[in-house]
């Protein structure tokens, strides 16, 4: 690890000014962002911890949406009774991540800003463009079993790995950043960008921006939804693939939908062509099939894991049985 | 406005103490043992190069005020030293184990603030005002901790190398109070591994804590 200073910042100004220079970062939870100073990966000189700022609340707002601060821990967002009745895909989302130390020790702002699982960007002796941009994707022809398949590039083809973002894709979240020039909001979908030719720029904040804030705005018939995960081992491990959905059926008519998958995209993946494929068709198998494959539509497998492609649908279908089962 | 529920750290000792821990450590007037500890971690001989890059940027010091076992200490470390190794370095708490140092086996398992944490991703300087409890600290005197108690009596373990993050982690897990059936311990227990596989026993031990 390379030598840092370590600021304690003790409110929202503070923390925004301290992390305004260049390799400074903010530290929440620690548990990426050590994990990757102690390999090099990350190396700031200058590092502001954030932990005493007020940012520990949940609020629930009157149309029954809710306010997260970007401090709550994983373990608390999980077992909130709020968010366990009204947007129970999370609850599990958050749940079926990590184990239970590292999930009080994660905060919501550092899991929506942790990095890939890539092996070969976890590898210095490995070329990565994500971490060392123009070096080459010693990926795309390595072994490529966890990677993406979908919004992949020729330059990166790394999943994105956090659970909770594929329901907070789901949800439509609202993220609330503050920085020196004041606050301003960026929707969910547009937070992470896809790699395309620059890998390394993974998210739209700006240097020394703190995320304050998740909002999710109320969305009544996510009381019925759910987040299935699928992975190599039965605990404490990244998703093979994951889907996280929630549905309104009346009359056994489809009538709101939606839909993210996870472990399959270069970003929490929503799928808009799934969702509209379901809405207004019947709560049926072949409904859900047929919204499975075009969720899976563009997506471009690799030499070790095109596995993935049947296992992501799979996975979804599975998941829309469960929610459509759900009274 | 609707309900709101603050989950800072402030907030969940003011209900345990009925003071803030803050407030706690100002009446102390932050007593307690001061180390002064060597600026550098030692590297490993032979990373040559690792150790020109360091020369070159020198160790920043961090100063830290903490509770560890019930005592508070004043640590002045290199920023980047881990509460793992702050432990077992520099305070001779080696009963937390290092096995990956990387958050995935779980054997250097503390509690902080009552919660169960690895230790390896905790930088000491972010555990300003933190009450540590690690596997030295649940006994009283002579009388062992009853997870202790019961990890000894249903076997809970062969080589012992898991053992004090499994068994700081089970009374974690006890306190949260979230497992009630055998397949909720164990997933709750799942960032806890065991090379020798003492599972089973380690689930009847959590059991019988959680019926006595
Ligand atoms: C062994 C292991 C297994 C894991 N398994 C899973 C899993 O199965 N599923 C899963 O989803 N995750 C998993 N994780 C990842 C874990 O969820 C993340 O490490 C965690 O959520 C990061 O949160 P943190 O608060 O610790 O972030 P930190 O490590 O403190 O920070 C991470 C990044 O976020 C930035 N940051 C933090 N807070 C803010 C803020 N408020 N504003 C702006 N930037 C901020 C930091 O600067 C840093 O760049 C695993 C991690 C480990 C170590
Ligand atoms: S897939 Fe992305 S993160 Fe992985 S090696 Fe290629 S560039 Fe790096
Ligand atoms: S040593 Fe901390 S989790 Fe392995
Ligand atoms: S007892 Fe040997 S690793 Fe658990």
């Amino acid at each position: 690890m390379e030598p840092f200073k370590l600021i304690r910042a003790q409110d929202n100004l503070q923390a925004i000014h301290s992390a305004g220079i260049k390799q400074s970062k903010f530290i929440a939870g620690g548990t990426n962002m050590l994990d990757l100073m102690k390999l090099n990966i990350e190396t700031p000189r200058q590092v502001v911890d954030i932990n005493k700022l007020s940012l520990y609340k949940i609020e629930e707002m009157p149309d029954e949406g809710v306010r997260i601060g970007a401090l709550v821990k994983n373990s608390d967002l999980s077992y909130n009774p709020f968010i366990k009745t009204h947007f129970p895909m999370l609850s599990e989302a958050l749940l079926s991540g990590a184990s239970p130390q590292l999930r009080n020790m994660a905060s919501t702002g550092g899991n929506l800003m942790q990095r890939t699982r890539c092996p070969y960007f976890y590898n210095t002796d490995f070329a990565c463009n994500k971490r060392l941009p123009g070096s080459g994707c010693a990926a795309i022809n390595g072994y490529n079993r966890m990677n993406a398949v979908l919004g992949t590039s020729d330059q990166c083809i790394a999943t994105h790995p956090s659970d909770m973002c594929v329901a907070l894709a789901a949800l439509g979240a609202i993220i609330y950043v503050q920085g020196a020039k004041g606050i301003r909001t960026i929707p969910f979908a547009d937070f992470h960008l896809l790699p395309a030719q620059t890998p390394h720029l993974e998210h739209n904040l700006r240097q020394g921006e703190l995320i304050t804030h998740i909002e999710i705005p109320a969305l009544p018939f996510a009381a019925k939804s759910h987040y299935l995960k699928v992975r190599d081992r039965a605990s404490y491990e990244f998703a093979l693939t994951s889907a996280a959905v929630a549905l309104d059926v009346q009359n056994g008519i489809i009538r709101q939908a939606r839909i993210a998958l996870g472990g399959v995209g270069t970003k929490p993946w929503r799928s808009l062509d799934a969702e509209k494929a379901l809405i207004g068709a019947s709560a049926t198998e072949s409904t859900y099939k047929r919204a499975a494959d075009l969720a899976l539509a563009t997506a471009n497998p690799y030499k070790d894991n095109a596995f993935k492609v049947e296992l992501a649908k799979r996975t979804l279908v599975r998941a829309l049985k469960t929610v459509e089962g759900l009274s | 406005m609707g309900d709101m529920t603050d989950y800072s750290p402030d907030e969940s000792n003011k209900s345990k103490l009925g003071t803030t821990r803050r407030g706690f450590l100002s009446q102390l007037g932050v007593a307690g043992a001061s180390l002064t500890l060597a600026p550098l971690l030692v590297r490993a001989a032979g990373d040559s190069q690792k150790g020109e890059d360091i020369a070159a940027a020198p160790a920043e010091i961090t100063s830290v005020s903490l509770t560890i076992n019930g005592k508070t200490q004043v640590l002045n470390l290199d920023s980047r030293v881990t509460l793992l190794d702050a432990l077992r370095e520099k305070l001779g708490l080696t009963g937390t184990k290092k096995g990956c140092d990387h958050g995935q086996c779980g054997a250097c398992t503390v509690l902080a603030d009552g919660r169960r944490i690895n230790s390896c991703l905790t930088l000491a300087g972010m555990c300003e005002g933190a009450e540590i409890v690690t596997i030295e600290g649940l006994a009283k005197g002579e009388q062992l901790h009853p997870m202790q108690e019961a990890f000894l009596k249903h076997d809970g373990f062969q080589c012992g190398y898991c053992t004090p993050g499994q068994i700081c982690s089970a009374v974690g897990l006890v306190k949260e109070g979230h497992a009630k059936t055998d397949a909720e311990i164990k997933e709750l227990m799942s960032g806890n591994i065991c090379r020798c596989g003492a599972y089973q026993n380690i689930v009847a031990a959590i059991k019988e804590v959680q019926n006595a």
